[in-house]
């Protein structure tokens, strides 16, 4: 078995670059003649520009020029704008004002751009920034995604009335209402899912250079999908035409979703880098990350689930609102719809539900998917309440769950999904063993007497990957298709590389998607380069999110070798004189069944190269291959987590006393990656539930706006997580791969929490439940939620 | 504009600075040594965590003017040669890295920390983390790097 093919914990071959300090992220890299940009931004929530006095600013030391919306505007720029299209229950679409790159009139959050100023150097254009001159007319603010739809409020956009985007609702209302009228019992929650920054490590960057002799533009920039990148920029802002702008996204610092999305600054960058004929640097301070990354979750939810007298789910009902922020950001309308609502059966066998999601803009930073996007809400949501429904009706909470599992495949649920495969009582009663749930009552006593209060708490996920088949997302209202290409060419030394439309920053794909070329081939995984993130030499791809890479960006890859193995071997049948059925491939060698023949890969590819030894009129010279893989379902990874947490209650400090995470991801190409992937998603996980929280005030600031005063999880906050895996193949796809990078996120939350309610013996805790609000709750039960 | 000399990983370098410009821009920029990482503007992330006359210390808080005469080593200068530093193997060995921008800082710390004390254990290197910060990884397999460089590094 090769030590490097699928399933061996290959260590990374991106790893020297970045433990020597030679890795290459935007910042590090440079263009000769480059300016700097930086960004005015809007200190107010919500105001009107009166007017911009550039005066002193333009004469300042070092500045090239100014820019701000006027400018934008009087170039025929498109706005940013939002690719998927939903509509609310009267039919109609999702209502949003425009997206400016530098606002025009009006500033609608904390960090809207108002002018860019382009410099010498950095420092230059910050402090020639300080000299503008803004007359705003500043104006109450809608920041609380709870309150921004009541009469009186302000209105984020005049093409929005009450800020309501859509009223969008998924299910079937008259059966889920049957199914309440027969219910035996009625479980009723209020849940708010915390709104949460990114924070990627590195800040968000981009270098745009133009070049006038031949109308090229190339922009660097910290991207998950610079094909995507680039189409938006070509088609619908119209910086330039698609062919004449290459989008390069280097070695990038972590994404999580938040460089998904096309922002205002390197649009303008890109942009003014043709006006000024120069390059253009801009690299985001932390505290402009804090302010205009694309935040994540935020919702406000009232769930109600109808339970049969043996214990059934009958039915669930579910409203919620979501914060959609100023503006709608890239996938904005997503991810609290279709990448929501969608997941709300759980792994349960539900046979009604009902969701309403109203999507509501307010004064503050856009919101859009941050890891998960969509699905931890709804695993929160499904797992708090099925939680509280078992303490309520006095079931344990992990046979209540058992009792509603889907056990038959395919699962047709209300919400359009089609589970295809799963084995829900594995993992649950893998996680039992691993957290030895027996032996719980026994800890739970043994804290007691230290005068700790240990919980315990369940979390039964399932998730959707892939991202999915183009059709079936088209239908939902997405602008693009999401499959993914790859194309493989083999050198004539029989080196070889691969390019795929997939990006990695972080997830190791020059190892993992190499580690297929060598269980298919059989080369030396040193003999593999894996290029990606380049427009210029990957002919084209969807990117990286929703954890897809594996699924959907190595089955194309498999596809491609599928393509590249048949040729080789006609090309070999004719080198070794025999028929191209007897030709087998291993370890690098083709091998004629039945004879001792032998030729060695490298071999082949030369005479694929020289094609002397085959008749080019039948089999072309050359040895590459591409491979366009739509998906033909999403893919369902699922699992069990389980949390066990005790409570100082004189501090209120939270300590994760245990966590086990069982997981069923198909195929897994390198456990020690997979590993990687599960336990940073965790950490994220716990961090929303214990520590991270964004607050904007009642005029809409940004309260938490470094990492002094948003808690980011330390090392010293976490314990080494358990983790165990479980295995049912995905039957949709040629890998069996299900997806392994957002579970953790996805599934911790709710198993946190139902801990910690259990614990404090309260029905809801808000997240996060930071030391305070333990505290508070300790002290005053009641107040728990509050 | 000030001139201000240190000698970095072994050599001696100099540069004018401005009396604002920061360590890390010193490093970064004019000496093009990008490795050193700035992942923040409050001091709290460690991405830009270089040994400044034996000592752990934030380049981002750190301005250049105030190195001058010092020895400073960044990640750059760590290996050997071809030869990696333990620290650096172990990261690798153990997975301790994923997209790799606190990286340096992390090993940065990590070197530092295995010379200071002696019998490191999981609780103390998670303690002395604190002020590094990464995103992808969930610490574990950063701790696991460390206690597995601290082994095999020879006291």
């Amino acid at each position: 078995m090769s030590t490097t093919g699928i399933g061996q914990a290959v260590r990374r071959k991106e790893d020297k670059r970045f433990i020597t300090g030679a890795g290459r992220y935007t910042d590090d890299l440079n263009r000769p003649g480059q300016t700097y940009a930086y960004f005015l931004r809007s200190p107010h929530a919500h105001a009107k520009i009166n007017g911009i006095d550039l005066t002193e600013a333009v004469a300042a030391p070092g500045v090239v020029s100014i820019f701000t919306g006027s400018d934008v505007a009087a170039d025929g720029l498109g706005g940013l704008i939002c690719g998927w299209t939903v509509h609310s229950k009267d039919g109609s679409e999702m209502k949003a004002g425009a997206h400016p790159i530098l606002a025009e009139d009006t500033v609608r959050y904390v960090g809207d751009h108002v002018a860019m100023v382009v410099a010498e150097t950095y420092a230059e254009a910050k402090s020639a920034a300080e000299l503008i001159a803004m007359d705003y007319e500043v104006f109450d603010a809608a920041s609380d995604v709870g309150s921004a739809q009541l009469g009186g409020a302000p209105q984020v956009h005049a093409e929005a009335p009450n800020n309501t985007s859509f009223d969008w609702e998924l299910g079937n209302k008259p059966e889920t209402e049957a199914a309440f009228k027969k219910a035996a019992h009625i479980v009723k929650l209020d849940l708010t899912n915390n709104r949460l920054i990114p924070n990627a490590m590195e800040p968000r960057a981009a270098i745009a250079d133009y070049d006038s002799g031949t109308d090229e533009y190339t922009l660097w920039t910290t991207s998950q999908n610079p094909h995507v990148a680039r189409l938006v920029l070509s088609a619908f802002v119209g910086v330039a035409p698609e062919h004449k702008l290459r989008v390069i996204a280097p070695d990038v610092g972590g994404g999580f979703g938040s460089k998904i999305f096309i922002y205002a600054e390197e649009t303008a960058c890109a942009w003014a880098s043709a006006k000024i004929k120069r390059p253009i640097k801009w690299t985001a301070e932390r505290s402009e990350s804090f302010l205009s990354d694309a935040h994540g979750r935020d919702h406000v939810s009232h769930a109600e689930l109808a339970v049969a007298e043996d214990g059934t789910f009958l039915g669930l009902h579910v409203q919620t609102k979501a914060n959609l922020g100023a503006y709608l950001s890239t996938f904005a309308s997503s991810v609290p719809t279709y990448l929501y609502g969608t997941l709300l059966s759980g792994q349960y066998a539900f046979p009604a539900i009902y969701v309403e999601v109203d999507g509501v803009f307010t004064h503050t930073a856009p919101v859009d998917a941050y890891r998960g996007a969509g699905r931890p809400e709804a695993t929160y949501l499904i797992e708090r309440i099925v939680e509280t429904a078992a303490r309520e009706l006095g079931y344990d909470p992990a046979e209540l769950r058992r009792k509603n599992f889907v056990r038959s495949f395919p699962h047709q649920t209300p919400v359009i999904m089609n589970y295809d495969i799963g084995d829900y009582d594995a993992s649950l009663d893998k996680a039992l063993a691993l957290i030895d749930y027996d032996g719980f009552p026994t800890r739970k006593t043994e804290a007691e007497k230290r005068g700790k209060k240990r919980g315990i708490g369940f979390s039964t996920y399932i998730e959707a990957c892939g991202l999915a088949p183009s059709a079936a997302v088209g239908s939902l209202g997405a602008g693009v298709g999401l499959w993914e290409s790859a194309e493989v060419q083999v050198a004539p030394t029989g080196k070889v590389e691969v390019f795929t439309g997939a990006h990695s920053h972080g997830q190791g794909h020059e190892t993992t998607f190499a580690q297929l070329v060598c269980e298919r081939i059989g080369v030396p995984i040193e003999d593999v380069e894996i290029i990606h993130g380049d427009t210029g030499r990957v002919q084209f791809g969807m990117g990286t999110y929703g954890s897809r890479s594996g699924s959907v960006g190595m089955s194309a890859l498999a596809n491609a070798l599928d393509k590249i193995e048949a040729k080789a071997k006609k090309i070999a049948a004719h080198l070794m004189e025999a028929d191209a059925g007897d030709i087998e491939l291993k370890d690098g060698v083709f091998t004629v069944a039945g004879t001792d023949k032998e030729l060695a890969w490298a071999e082949l590819a030369l005479g694929a190269y020289t094609a002397h030894g085959f008749p080019t009129a039948e089999i072309e010279p050359g040895l590459k291959e591409n491979a366009f893989y739509d998906p033909l379902n999403f893919t369902f990874p699922s699992g069990c987590h389980i949390c066990e947490v005790e409570i100082d209650p004189d501090t209120g400090v939270t300590q994760i006393a245990n966590f086990v995470a069982v997981d069923d991801f198909g195929v897994i190409v390198n456990p020690m990656i997979v590993e990687g992937q599960v336990q940073g998603g965790i950490a994220q996980g716990i961090g929303q539930a214990l520590f991270e929280a964004a607050h904007y005030d009642e005029t809409g600031q940004l309260i938490t706006g470094s990492f002094m005063d948003y808690c980011m999880p330390r090392a010293d906050d976490l314990p080494d997580f358990n983790l165990g895996f479980t295995q049912t193949d995905c039957p949709s796809n040629p890998m069996g791969m299900k997806g392994c990078g957002e579970a953790g996120a996805i599934a911790s939350p709710p198993a946190v929490i139902n801990a910690v309610t259990d614990a404090l013996g309260v029905r809801d805790i808000k997240m996060p439940a930071t030391p305070a609000r333990v505290w508070a709750a300790l002290a005053a039960p009641s107040l728990a939620a509050e | 504009m000030a001139l201000v000399s240190m000698t970095v990983n072994g050599k001696p370098v100099s540069g004018e600075v401005e009396g604002r410009t920061l360590l890390v821009q010193f490093i970064r920029e004019n000496l093009n040594l990008t490795g050193t990482h700035v992942g923040c503007d409050t001091s709290q992330c460690g991405a830009c965590v270089i040994h400044m006359n034996g000592k752990a210390v934030k380049a981002c808080t750190t301005l250049a003017l105030q190195a001058e005469g010092s020895t400073i080593t960044t990640i750059e200068g760590l290996a050997k040669g071809d030869e990696l530093h333990p620290v650096q193997k172990a990261f690798k060995e153990n997975h301790g890295l994923q997209c790799g921008f606190c990286t340096p800082g992390m090993i940065m710390t990590a070197v530092d920390m295995i010379d200071r004390i002696p019998d490191l254990d999981e609780e103390t290197v998670r303690a002395e983390l604190e002020g590094n910060i990464c995103r992808c990884t969930g610490y574990q397999n950063i701790v696991k790097s460390i206690l597995d460089a601290a082994e095999t590094t020879p006291a």
